[in-house]
């Protein structure tokens, strides 16, 4: 076994694009859960129109990147719109089993045969992202040190991801320690509190679950220009789920939890990987195939969720306190 | 009101049962093979030849299909057979698909009624098909926490095959009936989902995989040789031949395993969490970890093909007028009904149910009026556990048995939970019909496709016009 190996390709995840992708979404859960306390358990559905609204906008229309980035932005505004006018006058658990079936149920819509002529269908959209590809300032090669590489490409999406991260990042603080932040952090300390105060406790739920969604839909058409092309299957519920035990491993509540972790989850989850393939591959395992280490790594999420629950629900750098608050 | 709703259910519910149902159609003796080109629509003039053996050419009989697509062949024995489609004689219009083929091998036992089913399709669908596993392709690797080889037409629901020809008041009845045994499958598992949120509060996320537990336990079980050879030896009995038919014997299992994991989970993960005093919000969360588990557990070890429980695999249709009904379907129909009026009965006239209500009404005061919480929780796991397995059951022999049918059935079960008020037995009983019924009646003029959505829908009007349901008490849930 090549631990080094291991560690590097490891590493190399728990930095690449894609962590920065779900960094991304994980801030606007933070926005949803951590701050407002709000249960979303759909993010992949703002995820899902955001890569759509670039999807459809270029492989559909042929729009330029940039209209489609606003086209993604409004698709998430909207879906945020739909969501939070039914359910979010209700107690935090019909929201919880909204946001679930909504997601799903877009994943259905965009999948279907009717939707083919607009979305492509279980097909998807293919090549996505010349333009953005073009206007790469990195000359081509291979950069990196010590097995952690990455091609000019993927180098130019980490840092437009990571950058677009940093924004996301000032913004929350922003916010947090803004008027509007201390209204939102007391609505997920008692709503009723929040409300005699005579503060409209839904709109401000709204504007938080509109803001978190975009971060979402962003994170979502990142993805779509990472990848080049996209397909409905890939935006399962499980995916949110993904989100939700980096956002707790990290700490919700924390600006930074929700970048410490996704990185962490996915150096663990990449390293789990790595070991029980390589274990495979000397015969360690005679009882598993190489299909069963995906599923495998779905039910370790599933475990980590579990135990940081029992023994840690504040996270890595999270504060007990406020995560032990039972939100309403 | 409240009361009256349940009578008039209650009613509802005794009428299905009075309905006659026709006696199982079996015992005509002989072998035969049959079966009906349906797909796209009925195809008539085919020419089907069957030959004796996997290898010789020595014609059994030739058969040519009606006008309604149907042929059939007796036959002299049980043995093996090849049955060939002529691709001659297919209508310029259609290509045989190449699987399953236009030849097919079966095998037919002892008085067995054999129906061999072949496929037709359009040009542009055979190139879509051969189209379709490159783009599965391009699916893996992408977000990495993206799907594990999902089927191609998941997220729809085997519709009945309806002929294209026939009436909409046929289809409309042969659907609703569908639709029923789809919405009672869904009232039974829910059930345990309504009442353990009205115990606890907490939103089970697992119930779903709780489902999925159910039909693999039930699946393991019935494979087991232990079991077939147990029926072998009495398979001439009249009534012990089926008791001990081994679906019969793991769907008893299933369910005693599912109520057994229900009450595992209670008392060592949610007693001891809510001892600890963890709030609601981290138990939705930990329910999401246990499903995650579960279901990938159970993936590992059972795998991620669709599959059908053997022993009721194909059954000749019977015809009740203008519906026809396999006699499959009837029975999880009928069977269906029993345990939910036994459910109810149990709630409405034991003391254990009446102490279930009250804790799932009010556990405040059920507790200072001297209810033991804490066993009435176990016991309503245990229940919902049990259920949900036996939903599962009936779930994989009405449809097929797959690691995800759990989590697509937890969607419509929220819906139909919902729709029936949040905590109320009765509420998850009439809500998952509805959802059934419109899940189903909704193929009439939509894509199959979308079924789940007009479910999911139908909740979100819910939510937005009357927030506590059909039968929950109004009350302020915001």
């Amino acid at each position: 076994m090549d631990f080094w190996n291991i560690i590097s390709t490891s590493l190399t995840t728990a930095i690449g694009p894609i962590a920065a992708i779900y960094v991304l979404a994980a801030i606007g859960l933070n926005m949803h859960f951590g701050y407002t306390g709000l249960l979303n358990f759909g993010q992949v559905g703002f995820m899902l129109v955001g890569a759509y609204g670039v999807g459809v906008g270029v492989g559909t229309f042929g729009l330029s990147l940039w209209a489609a980035l606003l086209l993604s932005v409004a698709c998430a505004t909207v879906l945020a719109l739909l969501l939070g006018i039914p359910t979010l006058r209700l107690r935090a658990d019909y929201l919880a089993i909204s946001t679930i079936a909504v997601a799903e149920a877009l994943r259905l819509l965009y999948r279907a045969e009717f939707a083919r002529p607009l979305t492509g269908g279980v097909y998807g959209r293919q090549s996505l992202a010349a333009g953005f590809i073009a206007a790469n300032p990195i000359p081509s090669g291979r950069y990196g040190v010590a097995g952690v590489e990455f091609s000019a490409n993927q180098l130019w999406t980490m840092l437009v991801a990571w950058a677009l991260v940093a924004v996301a990042l000032l913004l929350t603080w922003a916010l947090m320690h803004s008027p509007w932040g201390r209204v939102i952090k007391g609505i997920r300390e008692d709503e009723d509190a929040v409300r005699s105060l005579g503060k409209d406790v839904f709109v401000y739920k709204m504007q938080s679950l509109v803001l978190g969604g975009v971060l979402g839909g962003v994170a979502g058409a990142l993805l779509a220009i990472h990848q080049q092309n996209i397909t409905p299957d890939q935006f399962m519920p499980q995916v949110t789920f993904y989100l939700w035990a980096m956002l707790l491993l990290g700490g919700a509540a924390r600006t930074f939890g929700a970048v410490l972790g996704p990185m962490v989850l996915w150096f663990l989850l990449t390293a789990f990987d790595e070991t029980l393939r390589s274990l495979l591959t000397i015969g360690a395992l005679p009882f598993l195939d190489g299909g069963d280490i995906g599923a495998l790594r779905h039910a370790f999420v599933g475990l980590a969720l579990v135990l940081l629950i029992v023994y840690r629900p504040q996270g890595l750098i999270g504060n007990r306190k406020e995560m032990l608050v039972n939100v309403k | 009101m409240r009361t009256r709703l349940v009578t008039v259910l209650l009613a509802v519910i005794a009428a299905f049962m009075v309905i006659p149902g026709a006696a199982a159609a079996d015992a005509q003796g002989g072998e035969n093979l049959n079966g009906q080109i349906r797909q796209p629509t009925t195809v008539e003039g085919l020419e089907i030849t069957v030959y004796e053996g996997t290898e010789g050419d020595e014609v059994i009989g030739e058969a040519t299909t009606d006008s309604e697509g149907r042929w059939e062949v007796e036959l002299p024995g049980p043995g093996d057979y090849r049955v060939v489609l002529d691709e001659e004689s297919v209508p310029d219009e259609y290509v045989v698909p190449e699987k399953p083929g236009s030849e097919l091998e079966v095998e037919v036992r002892p008085d067995q009624q054999r129906t061999v089913v072949f496929r037709l399709q359009t040009p542009e669908e055979a190139a879509e098909e051969s189209a379709s596993p490159s783009a599965e392709d391009d699916a893996e690797g992408g977000a990495g926490a993206g799907d594990d080889g999902a089927a191609g037409d998941e997220g729809a629901e085997e519709v009945p095959g309806v002929d294209a020809g026939a009436s909409f008041g046929d289809k409309f009845v042969q659907l609703a009936v569908s639709g029923v045994i789809f919405g009672l499958i869904i009232a039974i598992s829910s059930v345990g989902l309504s009442l353990i949120f009205g115990t606890t509060k907490m939103i089970n996320f697992a119930h779903g995989d709780m489902v999925t537990f159910g039909a693999f336990m039930a699946m393991m079980f019935s494979t087991m040789t232990v079991f077939s050879s147990l029926h072998d030896s009495v398979a001439d009995v009249p009534v012990l031949g089926f008791l001990l038919n081994p679906l019969v014997v793991g769907l008893v299992l299933a369910v005693v395993l599912g109520g057994g994991l229900g009450m595992f989970l209670e008392r060592f993960l949610w007693r001891p969490l809510r001892k600890r005093h963890v709030a609601l919000i981290q138990m939705f969360i930990v329910t999401i970890g246990v499903s995650l588990i579960l279901r990938h557990v159970l993936l590992v070890l059972f795998g991620a093909r669709r599959e059908k429980y053997e022993q009721f695999r194909i059954q000749e249709p019977l015809e009740l007028g203008p519906l026809s009904i396999t006699p499959r379907d009837l029975s999880i129909l009928l069977l269906s009904v029993v345990v939910l009026v036994l459910v109810a009965s149990m709630l409405q006239f034991t003391r254990i149910g009446k102490a279930m209500r009250a804790v799932a009404d009010n556990r405040d005061l059920a507790e200072s009026s001297g209810i033991d919480v804490d066993r009435v929780t176990l016991y309503v796991w245990g229940l919902g556990g049990a259920l949900s397995a036996l939903g599962g059951v009936f779930y994989g022999l009405n449809q097929t048995v797959h690691w995800q049918m759990g989590f697509h059935l937890l969607l419509l079960m929220f819906a139909g939970v919902i729709l029936g008020g949040l905590g109320t037995a009765y509420g998850a009983m009439v809500g998952g019909l509805v959802v059934g019924l419109v899940a189903m009646l909704s193929t009439l003029w939509f894509s199959p496709q979308l079924m789940n959505v007009w479910a999911l829908g139908i909740m979100i009007l819910v939510l937005l016009v009357r927030p506590q349901g059909i039968l929950g008490r109004r009350e302020r849930v915001g």
